[in-house]
């Protein structure tokens, strides 16, 4: 049984848990988001918040949403209406380009690196505060040498958790789909924000190394970051998250601690499937069925 | 090697590869896939997965090494080639014509042979039926899902022999990740040989005859799925302990 892990954090909820919860100390606020296009409602969340220090995970089917929440939280793409802050501050008609100053940072699902900088080079232009860019401090070396030295330091620290230390000098460009997506992570990192948004950081990443990255991931929270995550992984949800948010056509169908989110029977019929527990292989009849049972009843779990 | 007389329907040999001069993804990969199997490759981020595809396909340039199909000499030749023989390829990413139609996009399927459009058509609607009251819709509407799902379709219309799928899986909800590989064991069933790239190795090793891993280029295992997914180094190195026993 996948159990949750011990170093999931218990959400603290005002009120009755359900979809739109208040939390006791939310980094994230939004209200009457809407956004369609053209006839199809994309988007059409009440309320929703996401509590600080706590890894969210944001689930559902394809085409609930999902993406373009992200988007329109982080102003990539505008709402028809709709309000919603951060830490406090009201981010409505912010640029996208302005979020990571203030501490907020994400990734996307097609990975946009800068294919002709070195993946040294992608990591460093993350980083905030650099004293190099301003314009009068850039032709004294010595100003920013030594932060430099110390930037490439923490980016080769982070490269080599990421396992793409060896590829520090090659081209972005050069990296596979797998390997962009990590980098695309490890980036954000260089950032050091209070809130990272990953949108499927997991899809296409190896398997084993998908189980050390959780760890990290699991790491951040001790170093003060919350993350919110899209991911279709449900081993990664189960391990690393504290709090599942289901959205479904636009909205939020469920909300609370993953344990009791994917058990919903709504969650597993709409989202899950019914193959959830049982071998493939039993399914598709390419291995023998035990007992010869029809595929949609008891799971033959295969060891 | 094959292991009985027969010539397999696709067979790599010592196959290097690469996209940047001096760079070499494929380090003398070997593969071969026999008549209606359904053959998986795996292996970490960056082991030339997806290249090994592309070089069946003729998408990337073959240093060294050969790739035959039916015992003929096909490397290096061009995908259009490789199409009217028999070869068709799903890629992971931009696999359908998002301006065009479902039924234009299948119509791509058998450019090289219109007049068959309307009899392949009907078998390819049986596989995926869904798809028989959504023809006049824009592909570019569709969701992941529905579009992975377009591309199968059209691959299916030249009617191939071999079909390459590049992670059919990726960016899926589970319900429709499940439902994906039930689909391709469902057109391997039809006698296409299949070859699949996965991430999701566990799934994939679920219902293949047979799987690689790769690493660095070259293949580190080999077996049936059933044998990889219990063999102690792949699921350390590999498949990882999450999601063992769900």
């Amino acid at each position: 049984m996948a159990s949750n892990t011990a170093d999931t954090v218990h959400v603290e909820v005002v009120g009755d848990v359900g979809p739109g919860c208040k939390k006791k100390d939310p980094i994230i606020v939004a209200d009457n988001i809407h956004r369609a296009f053209g006839g199809l409602v994309a988007v059409d969340v009440a309320h929703v918040e996401i509590p600080r220090h706590r890894i969210t995970a944001l689930i559902g089917p394809n085409g609930a949403g999902k993406s373009t929440l992200f988007n329109l939280l982080t102003g990539f793409d505008q709402p028809d209406s709709g309000e919603w802050s951060f830490d406090g501050l009201s981010l409505v008609g912010r640029s996208p380009h302005t979020l990571p100053a203030l501490g907020l940072v994400r990734t996307f699902q097609l990975t946009k690196v800068l294919g002709l900088l070195t993946v040294m080079d992608n990591m460093k232009l993350a980083a905030r505060h650099q004293i190099g860019e301003k314009i009068f401090a850039s032709l004294f070396p010595w100003l920013w040498k030594k932060q430099e030295k110390d930037l490439e330091d923490k980016a080769a620290e982070i490269l080599a958790r990421f396992k793409l230390f060896e590829k520090k000098d090659d081209y972005a460009a050069s990296l596979s789909g797998g390997q962009r997506k990590l980098l695309e992570m490890a980036r954000a990192l260089m950032v050091e924000p209070q809130l990272v948004m990953l949108d499927e950081p997991m899809a296409g990443v190896n398997p084993a190394l998908t189980e050390s990255l959780l760890h990290h991931i699991s790491d951040l929270k001790e170093l003060g970051m919350t993350v919110l995550f899209v991911e279709h992984d449900m081993a990664m949800v189960r391990q690393i998250a504290d709090w599942v948010i289901v959205m479904a056509e636009g909205k939020l169908v469920a909300e609370g601690e993953p344990d009791v989110v994917l058990k919903n029977p709504a969650v597993v019929d709409a989202y899950l499937g019914s193959h959830q527990d049982i071998d493939l292989g039993a399914v598709t009849g390419r291995i023998p069925l035990p007992g010869g049972t029809s595929s949609s009843s008891k799971s033959p779990k295969k060891k | 090697m094959a292991d009985s007389a027969q010539t397999p329907v696709v067979e790599l040999k010592d196959v290097v590869a690469g996209y940047l001069p001096g760079v070499n993804i494929l380090n003398g990969a070997n593969l071969y896939a026999n008549k209606g199997e359904l053959i998986g490759i795996i292996g970490p981020n960056g082991a030339g997965k997806s290249t090994m595809l592309k070089a069946i396909f003729g998408q990337v340039k073959i240093r060294e090494g050969t790739i035959s199909l039916n015992g003929d000499d096909i490397t290096g030749l061009k995908a259009s080639k490789l199409v009217s023989a028999g070869v068709a390829m799903v890629p992971q990413n931009n696999n359908v014509f998002p301006t065009l139609t479902i039924e234009e996009n299948l119509q791509m399927g058998v450019y090289q042979d219109p007049s068959a459009f309307s009899e392949r058509l009907e078998t390819v609607l049986e596989v995926f039926s869904e798809l028989k009251s959504r023809l006049k819709q824009k592909a570019g509407s569709l969701s992941g899902g529905e579009r992975q799902m377009v591309a199968m379709s059209r691959a299916l219309m030249s009617k191939p022999e071999v079909i390459l799928l590049d992670e059919p899986s990726a960016g899926l909800s589970p319900a429709r990740q499940d439902e994906a590989f039930i689909r391709v064991s469902e057109i391997n069933k039809t006698g296409v040989t299949t070859i699949m790239v996965e991430q999701n190795a566990r799934r994939c090793l679920q219902i293949c005859d047979r799987a690689y891993v790769l690493d660095q280029g070259a293949v580190a295992h080999t077996g049936t799925g059933r044998e990889l997914l219990e063999d102690p180094k792949v699921i350390e190195l590999y498949l990882g302990s999450l999601g063992a026993d769900n």
